[in-house]
């Protein structure tokens, strides 16, 4: 146990990477034995996840150094700089880790009786593992090359993995565009670290943060880092891969796509809060990701609305939740100079907008699986031409009625908690701001009260007579993200308190994300 | 003033290279030529890094045959060099995509293929 | 499938181009080089084969489903070494000081000795085993693409 403690940052990368490389391996004895094994490494690292969460939880930011002696030995003697790849592993990190886990716990089961008649099974596991890789190392990592190439990874596997029915034009097409997008944001990345690098010769976050001079350079490389990041996490008005490949890619995928967008905005946090906080006034830029945050909410419904393909509808709503965590946090950004502002409602604040992503990457998770299971059974995302599922298809109208009360904000699930949260320190912030937000919450519970009566209520339709339940491993799927939100519904209080608050507290307090690395360097 | 120009050209063809990179991805419709706009992007950001590593007068760092002297610097060789590995794959995986698109539709215009609209 | 004088010509070449990335790999951590660059070099050995004889020969002597069992040994081989340095750290470098390759070079200039560098070389040559085979099959997957084929699965 004391071995899995220390090694468990290291391990919560490895394992899964062991698996994705031993899947085209082992598929040779059986799909049935490829498919167990691929579970249990998953489950293994979600345990080594959970180890590696009370830990911080209790004993604070974890470093583990790779191939270092120690663990924390992040600078060696004799240097002044941090010179190994690191992993720095704080409250927000661990945070962003538990919500990739559970999505991935679930997408993975689901796909298992989703994909079983697909070819080029093994190349969907690996890449699978290879874009839960991507997601938790871009999460984990210390230093900025790390977070480019762990971008790229999770970049090409998701895209992969969204064109993987190549059989049907439109995936390919929605794979094309994300790639094209993921590219383009990399490469400004890598563009920004380069200038960085230039400018002060590191490359560890801490190390920069402790260094930052925030000259017209640091601003440039700001800027080109906020796009990069906008564009991954499709923010409008850089949101237009989203609906098409969120659209296309196999159920079990879209979730996972989703929650990669979610860890670039972690990614867009860590680089505001910790690299450049604290250097500058941040109200400025605190108020660009709140114009961006409501851009998103209002002009996703407001896109969603007329949708009639329901997982581009459900898409447009993805892009408009966005919106909620970017203007939560964006509103903590704004006043994190001002320290009475900032105790009042800027980190109640926060805490909605990052409650909300966890919220959201597992209720909407829940919703594009629903959604991928009518596909799996009627073939058609059209709402025109569904009706009644309701009569065959119980479990999953259950899945669906949680998961479109929860995105509503309706009381008591975990949406209305975050949501609230959001309205009550926004509305002191600035009450349109607050106004709007609760505006777009009517409007999504309107669309999704339209998607439930096309698609499951009314009488039984002739052609859908034959419509079964979908397989056991996809209800069992989403069910695990069913009980999850059940269970924030009904804690949210605790879950604030115990997960939430810490995160918060890692993206505030900069000093100590500093400390973690540069604390041995005077 | 004269030994800083041949500092600067890397810099100036990193500036004319990402100019027409971005050029030829936002305006061009053939899907091949918009790879060759990401492969191009690729190239100015390697040049751009690989250049501020360059120390005047500095040697290549290979540990066992370096004179006394200055080395340029290792490490953004090594940064561009996993840099290029991801490149190749990218551009792979989308070449590949245009070669699926190409056999459903007939066509690699971006204009003509979008199935996906709204 | 192009003439016989290339055909011949690639043939004898093969073996060279072969070996010259077998050279790059193993002297990677001591020259520039390393696992990617002689993978690349190999794979283009690959390429210049099935310019030569035809997309649709080769696939018969190259089988897409062994480049994968070889390109994720390639990557075993690399975690592999990563997870075997655990008792330390991961990605801890084992080897140093012991007889594989386990030597220090000396400082100065010298012609180089293969000997050291730990688990570098070992881990480059995990690597040399994936890229080679990685790049052959995307290679020659696109290959059997473009002429309307499908590979196999």
């Amino acid at each position: 146990m004391e071995f899995l403690t220390v090694h468990s940052p290291a391990l919560v990368v490895a394992v899964p990477l062991l698996a994705a490389f031993i899947t085209p391996l082992i598929s040779r004895i059986g799909n049935k034995f490829r498919d167990t094994v691929n579970v249990t490494f998953l489950s293994f690292a979600a345990f080594l996840m959970a180890v590696l969460a009370v830990d911080i939880y209790t004993s604070g930011t974890r470093i583990y150094t790779f191939g270092a002696t120690v663990p924390e030995l992040a600078i060696p003697e004799h240097y002044m700089v941090p010179v190994r790849i690191i992993f720095q592993v704080d409250g927000i990190s661990i945070f962003m880790g538990l919500t990739t886990t559970v999505v991935a716990l679930a997408a993975l089961v689901y796909s298992l009786q989703f994909v079983k008649d697909e070819t080029g099974q093994d190349r969907f596991y690996s890449l699978f593992m290879i874009l839960y890789v991507g997601m938790v190392g871009l999460e984990f990592t210390g230093d900025m090359f790390n977070m480019f190439v762990f971008l790229e990874i999770l970049s090409i596997a998701g895209a992969g993995l969204a064109s993987y029915r190549v059989n049907l034009a439109d995936a390919v097409e929605g794979g094309f565009k994300y790639i094209v997008i993921s590219a383009i944001s990399a490469l400004l990345v890598l563009f920004a670290i380069g200038i960085l690098y230039g400018e002060y010769n590191l490359l560890s976050i801490a190390a920069l943060a402790h260094n930052m001079q925030f000259t017209t350079l640091d601003m440039i490389a700001l800027a080109l880092l906020g796009i990069a990041f906008v564009m991954k996490l499709a923010g409008v008005p850089l949101h237009m891969w989203a609906p098409d490949t969120y659209a296309v890619a196999p159920a079990g995928i879209t979730p996972m796509i989703y929650t990669s967008s979610a860890a670039s905005m972690y990614a867009l946090y860590r680089i505001t809060f910790t690299l450049y906080g604290g250097h500058f006034d941040t109200t400025a830029i605190g108020w660009i990701v709140i114009i961006l945050g409501v851009l998103s909410m209002f002009i996703g419904v407001m896109m969603a609305i007329h949708q009639t393909d329901i997982k581009r509808l459900m898409a447009y709503h993805a892009i408009s939740q966005s919106g909620y965590m970017l203007l939560g946090v964006g509103v903590g950004l704004a006043v994190l100079t001002d320290p009475v502002a900032l105790a009042a409602y800027g980190r109640d604040a926060m805490n909605g907008g990052i409650f909300h992503i966890i919220n959201n990457a597992l209720y909407k998770g829940m919703l594009f699986l629903t959604a991928e299971a009518i596909f799996f059974r009627i073939g058609t995302r059209d709402l025109n031409r569904m009706g009644g599922l309701g009569h065959n298809m119980k479990w999953t109208t259950i899945f669906f009625i949680i998961g479109a009360l929860a995105i509503s904000g309706i009381p008591p699930f975990n949406g209305f908690a975050s949501k609230l949260l959001i309205y009550e320190s926004v509305f002191r912030f600035n009450p349109l701001l607050s106004v709007i937000a609760m505006f777009v919450s009517l409007v999504t519970l309107a669309s999704f009260t339209k998607v439930f009566y096309s698609a499951f209520t009314g009488p039984e339709m002739s052609a859908y007579k034959e419509v079964r339940e979908v397989p056991k491993s996809m209800l069992i799927g989403m069910g695990v993200m069913a009980a999850a939100i059940i269970f924030f519904s009904i804690f949210p209080g605790l879950v604030v308190n115990t997960i939430v608050a810490p995160a918060t507290n890692a993206l505030i307090d900069q000093a100590s994300y500093i400390n973690g690395v540069m604390g041995a360097v005077p | 003033m004269m030994p800083y120009i041949p500092y600067n050209i890397p810099f100036v063809a990193v500036a004319l290279l990402m100019g027409v990179s971005l050029f030829i991805i936002l305006f061009k419709r053939n899907l091949i030529k918009i790879i060759m706009g990401i492969a191009i992007m690729g190239a100015a950001v390697n040049l751009f890094v690989v250049a501020l590593g360059y120390r005047a007068g500095g040697v290549a760092p290979i540990y066992t045959s370096t004179p006394e002297g200055a080395m340029v610097l290792p490490v953004p060789q090594a940064l561009i060099l996993t840099s290029i590995v991801i490149a190749v794959s990218v551009i792979a995986l989308m070449l590949t995509m245009v070669i699926h698109t190409y056999r459903h539709t007939g066509d690699i215009d971006a204009k003509k293929s979008r199935l996906l609209k709204g | 499938m192009l003439s016989k004088i290339v055909r011949t010509i690639s043939d004898q070449l093969i073996l060279f181009i072969l070996i010259y990335g077998l050279y790059i790999i193993i002297h990677g951590h001591v020259t520039p080089g390393g696992g990617f660059q002689g993978g690349a070099v190999i794979a283009s050995g690959v390429v210049m084969m099935i310019v030569a004889f035809g997309s649709g020969e080769i696939k018969k002597s190259l089988r897409e489903r062994h480049l994968s069992v070889v390109e994720s040994s390639g990557a075993l081989i690399f975690i592999g070494m990563a997870f075997a340095g655990m008792g330390t750290l991961f990605f801890y470098n084992f080897l140093v000081g012991t007889p594989v390759f386990g030597g220090i070079p000396p400082t100065g200039p010298n012609p180089g000795d293969v000997w050291t560098g730990g688990v570098i070389p070992l881990m480059n040559f995990g690597v040399g085993l994936k890229v080679s085979a990685g790049l052959s099959a995307v290679i020659l997957a696109m290959a059997l693409f473009s002429r309307g084929e499908e590979t196999e699965e």
